[in-house]
């Protein structure tokens, strides 16, 4: 036995151990600028001018020449599409909370048969690809009078953003013990009032934690909105046609106004996005 | 007048059967401890006399009233819960008065009983505070507290101090036996701690495996359990048990002649306390095994024939492992019991 163990000499298991420390930093860093690096090149491009987008070297440094951001804004149907996208989002935002933070609770406090196969579906549903539903959708939409709405489109962004609710207020749930509820029953409440004095208010974060995520999901949703709108354009669906044939300058404008609202809202809520992992938060 | 009446009482979850028909009757301002290891459905009861369930079988009455089918809410009770369940977003005031409001009582009202509430707990300089900024102790007394300032019929308990470390756990149980005495409010309190019971209730109910083996005072389950398994389990070290065979007129245990119960059996079983032995030239004897010097007392671990058997004897009586301890039991703290049923035999 010990003769084995002598076999495999001390420094090459701490070379071992570097060596999986090493790769270990490597992917980290190259996750990081997988996230990172289209991010700096907008920020820097979108914040140039344009002779420094197009031109060569690039700049490694914005230069803080704000033409290319005003000329996107002033442009002719962005204000409009941003004001769709918003109306969407806020409806998806509504809906996903509505339909989703019930079913949260639901799977955090009762049992009930096929209690597992509904919370694997609930995420399932993100695995269907959407190109392969959008066609059908657009004739069904059309028939319905849902083409080219805003309530049609928010339909569809809550059923992409409805499994990270379910999930996100599940976990919420979770966390909050029954025993409080409990407790409120014991000093006068009925179920409902219980709910609504203790058990709310300690959820109400991350509900609108969910929800600003429902948010963030419609914002950034591209496919749909470009298929199932056609006057009432959201931002998304705008930039993808308009952009297609602008010069350099403005697509990197376009990008900018679009990953900002996104970015702002989802490092406000990041803490409760490792739920999504299923790690309750208390 | 809250007397509460279980009648028969069963709780089925599926296949398992938690509580098999429970008679118990607790008397109005009575403290009645439920006393059993996990899973022996105390905490089962406790939470169907609270109505955070319903039994699938019997009758439950608080002060002559039925209660099967109301919610908790409406049976004029307060519980204190195991793991305190105070509410982590109000302060200790608001905690303790939440009750309060949710019955509406005028704002002058409350505050005077959150604060006698709050000083018969010694919580009063905590009243500002949040859970979070609280030890373990003192959430415990918010929830006592937060349950007395209801002035509640009925005061159910489930295993309160249990969360507690050794020391803390002593001062509680003290403070706690003084405070509600005070109060005289019917009080049903659910432990595993035998010590606890002992000390805290004016009866225990006993319960092993969904029944109520034995209920009656302290000192009456010590001193006369109904079965063997009371007489295991109440008494720290346990009580003793020999096999004993039918010798003559007499029984035979462990090679000593003892006047036992005139019962048709050839075999029953002896059981004798720990502290009721003391040593002496004839009776039961054995090779010692351990001594454990405990201060107040010795306490000496032996084998009598083949079986384990413990004796607490003076601490200056000298005895080490190896040697050879005869001890005579006290004859009227001798109990008998039925091999087969575990039933006490008198």
């Amino acid at each position: 036995m010990t003769a084995v163990a002598d076999a495999i000499p001390a420094s090459t298991a701490v070379d071992a151990r570097k060596a999986g420390r090493l790769l270990n930093m490597a992917i980290v860093a190259v996750l990081c600028a997988w996230v990172l690096l289209p991010i700096y090149l907008i920020a820097v491009n979108a914040m140039s001018a344009p002779a420094d987008v197009t031109g060569w070297p690039k700049r490694a440094w914005p230069g803080f020449h704000f033409g290319s951001l005003s000329f996107f804004i002033n442009y002719a149907g962005v204000a409009r599409a941003m004001l769709n996208s918003v109306l969407v989002a806020a409806l998806t935002m509504i809906f996903a909370i509505g339909l989703g933070a019930p079913a949260g609770y639901a799977l955090a406090r009762f049992r009930f048969p096929g209690k597992e196969p509904f919370r694997l579906l609930v995420l399932m549903t993100r695995a269907f690809p959407l190109p392969l539903l959008a066609l059908p959708l657009a004739v069904l939409f059309i028939r319905t009078g849902l083409d080219d709405s805003i309530i049609g489109l928010a339909l569809v962004h809550t059923v992409l953003a409805l499994p990270f609710a379910v999930l996100i207020t599940y976990a919420l749930f979770m966390g909050i013990p029954r025993e409080l509820e409990e407790a409120a029953w014991t000093l006068g409440c009925t179920r409902v009032q219980a709910f609504r004095k203790v058990v709310l208010p300690l959820a109400l974060p991350g509900i609108a934690a969910s929800g600003v995520f429902a948010f963030v999901t419609s914002w950034n949703e591209v496919f749909a909105a470009a298929v199932l709108t056609v006057q009432n354009r959201t931002l998304t669906a705008f930039l993808i046609q308009s952009l297609n044939i602008s010069p350099l300058p403005l697509k990197f404008a376009g990008g900018a106004v679009l990953i900002l609202p996104a970015l702002i809202f989802l490092f406000a809520v990041r803490r409760y996005l490792f739920s999504l992992w299923g790690i309750a938060n208390r | 007048m809250a007397e509460i009446s279980i009648d028969k009482v069963a709780k089925s979850f599926a296949s398992f059967t938690a509580l098999h028909g429970i008679d118990l009757f607790v008397a109005d301002r009575e403290f009645l401890v439920l006393l059993g290891a996990s899973g022996c459905g105390k905490t089962t009861l406790l939470r169907l006399i609270a109505g955070l369930d319903f039994p699938t079988g019997g009758d439950i009455a608080i002060g002559g009233r039925r209660v099967n089918d109301l919610p908790p809410r409406l049976r004029g009770i307060a519980m204190v819960f195991q793991n305190y369940a105070i509410f982590p977003h109000l302060t200790v005031f608001e905690n303790i008065a939440f009750g309060l409001r949710m019955k509406r009582l005028p704002k002058a009202e409350v505050e005077t009983r959150v604060t006698r509430s709050a000083s018969l707990m010694h919580i009063e300089q905590l009243l500002s505070r949040y859970s979070g900024q609280l030890s373990g102790g003192q959430r415990q007394r918010v929830a006592v507290a937060r349950a007395l300032a209801m002035e509640p019929d009925v005061l159910l308990m489930d295993e309160p101090l249990s969360n507690l470390d050794a020391l803390l756990r002593l001062e509680m149980r003290a403070e706690l036996k003084g405070v509600l005495q005070e109060s005289r409010t019917t009080t049903v309190y659910v432990t595993h701690d035998q010590v606890e019971a002992m000390s805290l209730g004016d009866r225990i109910a006993v319960m092993d495996q969904g029944r109520i083996v034995q209920a009656a005072t302290p000192i009456e389950v010590y001193r006369n359990p109904a079965t063997r398994f009371v007489g295991g389990f109440i008494g720290s070290p346990p009580m003793n048990f020999l096999a004993a065979r039918r010798h003559n007129g007499g029984w035979n245990v462990a090679g000593v002649e003892l006047d036992g119960p005139s019962v048709d059996r050839s075999e029953i079983q002896f059981g004798i306390r720990p502290e009721d032995l003391a040593p002496a030239e004839e009776g039961l004897s054995g090779n010692v095994r351990v001594v454990e010097p405990l201060g107040a007392h010795k306490l000496v671990t032996m084998h009598v024939g083949d079986t384990l058997f413990r004796a607490i004897v003076d601490s200056d009586h000298t005895i080490q492992p190896g040697e050879r301890l005869t001890l005579s039991p006290r004859p009227d703290r001798v109990r008998w019991f039925d091999p087969k049923t575990g039933a006490s035999i008198n």
